[in-house]
């Protein structure tokens, strides 16, 4: 049974269906929303936000005694706003920077979550039950009322993007250019921040407040490696997200023991990771085939070279040369460097071991040489060269 | 109080007092978020030694653990130098990767692991007196509180071999690099030192609270202070005032101590932040309003000398002319006049105002030297 029949075998199943809905949901809501924090350099402010929703989720529990999910996450919105709310206002009203200000929000506010919610664990009714998995994200518990709610939130923010694209995109790459052309530069701040607040909410039953930074930054760091246009960005993030989310969910479906939100998480990192390593033109993979293509180009150049000035100390720009002397001058690696000339034909073997240049090799160093040094008719060449005559 | 309540205040305190002293440095150089990374992936060390070695009271589980803040360190600053990502989403991609793997462990092994996820984010401390040291059958106290103090005393060597330079290093680290010292080195050696402290802050506090041991009370204590010995110290009160004081908020509302001690903390940061004598809110907006005032006494008197003795005397002195001249509300000028005349700077003679000696000297003061 290969991978793809096994998705759709649990896919059948109507749980796995609804959860893996709300996931899919969250990872394109967190993967939209956390393009623009990663862009703002914002990503540890959803870390934060989503920490300090915590205990206005649990108060608003204690308070109508109700799990109705609009109260819930009414409550969680605002505690998230507040937070935000101290994590700008701490560095603007003392010495102390902005990453400490993150830790104070994030910890305090998720201290008093942790105080609101065991006193509501000991409560004597037993409609409680359930609230702390809003620590980790308990997926099994989402229902299709719930996947309703996601979806509504999911094109809320889808909603809210498209209709302030080009003023989102501005602010993201240049708010001080966005300022001086009029633009409401701190409504849209305050919009772009609440709209994080909305990926916060989407991720609460899935992944949880303690992991829930971790789907604002991996989708879009993921996909910030591919691209560099936004628009692909977002819809790269977007599917990154909803990757994760279905992976995380199918995954943890498999085995009892293996918690979503974490799984989730571990397969966002898995794309993020990958796309470090894999992405064309700036993953690590693709850098170092470049520089080691260049370094071969270079060094295959520079053999060239040598073979035409050994050859013009002949007198001939074709005499051929044991490639033990190339050797000498050019150092390891000659043999590879010839194989590569002789490939492209501006180098030929003799049946007894020496090259010489072909006429086309000629060209492709005559030319070279008037690039690099239009003036000296004799060509440079690397350290060991011997002193050549007048 | 009984012996079990002091045992486990006494864990708590020795706890966060160790935070605290290498906290400071953290927040002093803007590096606090990584404490959180820290004490995240502490735990994957934890249960991977945990797993090696079969035995929770292992010692290499905290050399494990500590490894793994090293390792969490090491990961950052390697995404970094990729130059694919900046420093926060670095952070926030090594973390929770590692950490997820350490929770999702602990579900795997959930039989052989006595760990679970409630621990992981609450701490245990309430049952950390159960859990005691003997030798030879002699109770020598709780494991944990030998554990602490075995932190907090590398804490204390730490801070005092190494003081000048971590000083240097966090307040001047170009100049600390010219002199010598090797601000990398330092670093280094100080996120080793918070990678063991989070060690015991995650017995402590759990996961998340470690922050709230690492960074608010240093946070607190630079609000009220400019010196750092002074700030070093305040930082300790303050992390003990919260473990003492959240331990009884605790038990009066039977709730968690992690959290209470978090919630205090956070309490004491809002009272700094409100009521600092220097930095705090109140103070700064006391000073702006009287800053305002001696500034409009200042204008004031100058106004006066420049047109003192000179033939608009009579239009410009006038009280009632000023909110014309000054462009002043006529309440706001009224204010100021009267201000003037408390301080001894002003008279009114025919209902003109005339500068008093004294007031004639401030505003030769202020012609000369400036408002400040």
């Amino acid at each position: 049974m290969g991978p793809l029949d096994l998705m759709v075998l649990l896919l059948s199943d109507h749980t796995v269906r609804t959860v893996a809905a709300g996931a899919v949901l969250m990872g394109i809501t967190s993967g939209v929303l956390g393009v623009y924090a990663l862009l703002r350099r914002q990503s540890l402010l959803g870390d934060a936000m989503s920490h300090a929703a915590l205990p206005g989720l649990a108060l608003a529990f204690l308070v109508t005694r109700s799990k109705e999910s609009a109260f819930l996450l009414l409550g969680a919105a605002f505690a998230a706003w507040v937070g935000a709310l101290g994590v700008i206002a701490i560095p603007n009203y003392t010495r102390l920077k902005p990453d400490a200000a993150l830790g104070i929000v994030l910890s305090v506010f998720f201290g008093f979550g942790l105080v609101v919610l065991t006193v509501i664990q000991r409560l004597p009714t037993a409609a409680q039950a359930g609230l702390d998995k809003f620590l980790f994200g308990q997926a099994a518990t989402i229902l299709q009322r719930d996947v309703l709610t996601m979806a509504v939130i999911a094109a809320l923010a889808l909603l809210v993007v498209i209709l302030g694209w080009k003023e989102f995109k501005l602010l993201s790459f240049d708010p001080a250019f966005a300022a001086v052309q009029g633009f409401p530069v701190r409504l849209l701040d305050v919009a772009l921040t609440s709209l994080v607040i909305l990926a916060i909410l989407a991720g609460l039953q899935t992944v949880g407040v303690v992991l829930m930074s971790a789907m604002l930054i991996a989708p879009a760091a993921a996909a910030r490696q591919w691209t560099d246009r936004l628009s692909t960005m977002v819809l790269l993030a977007a599917v990154f997200g909803a990757a994760a989310g279905l992976g995380g969910v199918l995954l943890s479906s498999l085995g009892d023991s293996l918690p979503t939100g974490p799984t989730i998480v571990v397969c966002a990192s898995l794309l993020v990771y990958g796309s470090l390593l894999f992405a064309p033109h700036r993953g690590l993979v693709w850098r170092r085939l470049v520089a080691g293509r260049r370094q071969r180009a270079v060094r295959a150049l520079q053999v060239l070279a040598q073979l035409y000035w050994l050859g013009s100390q002949h007198g001939d720009p074709f005499y051929p040369h044991p490639a033990g002397a190339l050797r000498a001058l050019a150092g390891s690696g000659v043999q590879a460097s010839l194989r590569e000339l002789a490939a492209r034909n501006w180098v030929r073997r003799l049946p007894d071991g020496r090259v010489a240049l072909t006429p086309e090799g000629l060209a492709a160093v005559s030319d070279f040489l008037q690039q690099a040094a239009p003036d000296t008719p004799v060509p440079p060449s690397s350290e060991s060269k011997p002193e050549a005559g007048p | 109080m009984t012996g079990l309540q002091l045992e486990i205040q006494l864990i708590a305190v020795l706890a966060a007092a160790a935070c605290a002293l290498s906290g400071t440095f953290l927040v002093l150089r803007r590096v606090a978020m990584i404490s959180d990374a820290i004490s995240h992936t502490v735990l994957l060390g934890i249960v991977v030694m945990f797993l090696l070695t079969q035995d929770l009271h292992s010692p290499l589980l905290v050399i494990g653990a500590a490894l793994t803040g090293l390792l969490t360190v090491g990961l950052v600053s390697l995404l970094l130098r990729t130059g694919l990502v900046r420093e926060d989403a670095a952070i926030g991609l090594v973390f929770p990767l590692l950490f997820s793997i350490g929770v999702i462990l602990i579900s795997w092994y959930a039989e052989y692991v006595h760990l679970d996820v409630d621990a992981v984010l609450l701490g245990e401390l309430a049952f950390a007196p159960f859990d005691r040291l003997e030798v030879d059958g002699l109770d020598l106290g709780p494991r944990r509180a030998w554990l602490m103090g075995a932190i907090l005393v590398i804490n204390l060597i730490f801070l005092l071999a190494l003081y000048k330079e971590l000083k240097l290093t966090a307040f001047d680290p170009g100049l600390a690099a010219v002199l010598g010292f090797s601000p990398a080195l330092v670093h280094t050696l100080h996120l080793g030192v918070v990678s063991v402290t989070a060690v015991g802050a995650f017995d402590a506090v759990g996961v998340v609270l470690a922050v709230a041991l690492f960074i608010v009370p240093p946070a607190t204590a630079l609000l009220l202070s400019d010196h750092l010995p002074v700030v070093i110290a305040l930082a300790v009160a303050v992390g003990a005032a919260s473990a003492v004081g959240g331990y009884w908020v605790a038990h009066t509302f039977d709730t968690s101590i992690a959290g209470s001690m978090a919630t205090l903390g956070g309490v004491f940061f809002g009272l700094a932040f409100l009521g600092s004598p220097s930095q705090g809110l109140v103070a700064r907006a006391w000073r702006h309003r009287r800053q305002r005032w001696e500034f409009a006494l200042r204008l004031l008197v100058m106004h006066l000398l420049t047109h003192e003795g000179t033939a608009t005397e009579a239009g410009e002195a006038a009280a009632a002319e000023l909110p014309a001249h000054l462009r002043w509300e006529p309440r706001f000028a009224a204010t100021v006049v009267r201000l003037a005349e408390e301080a001894g700077l002003v008279e009114r003679q025919n209902g003109l105002l005339v500068l008093t000696p004294r007031g004639r000297e401030l505003a030769w003061e202020v012609m000369l030297y400036g408002t400040g």
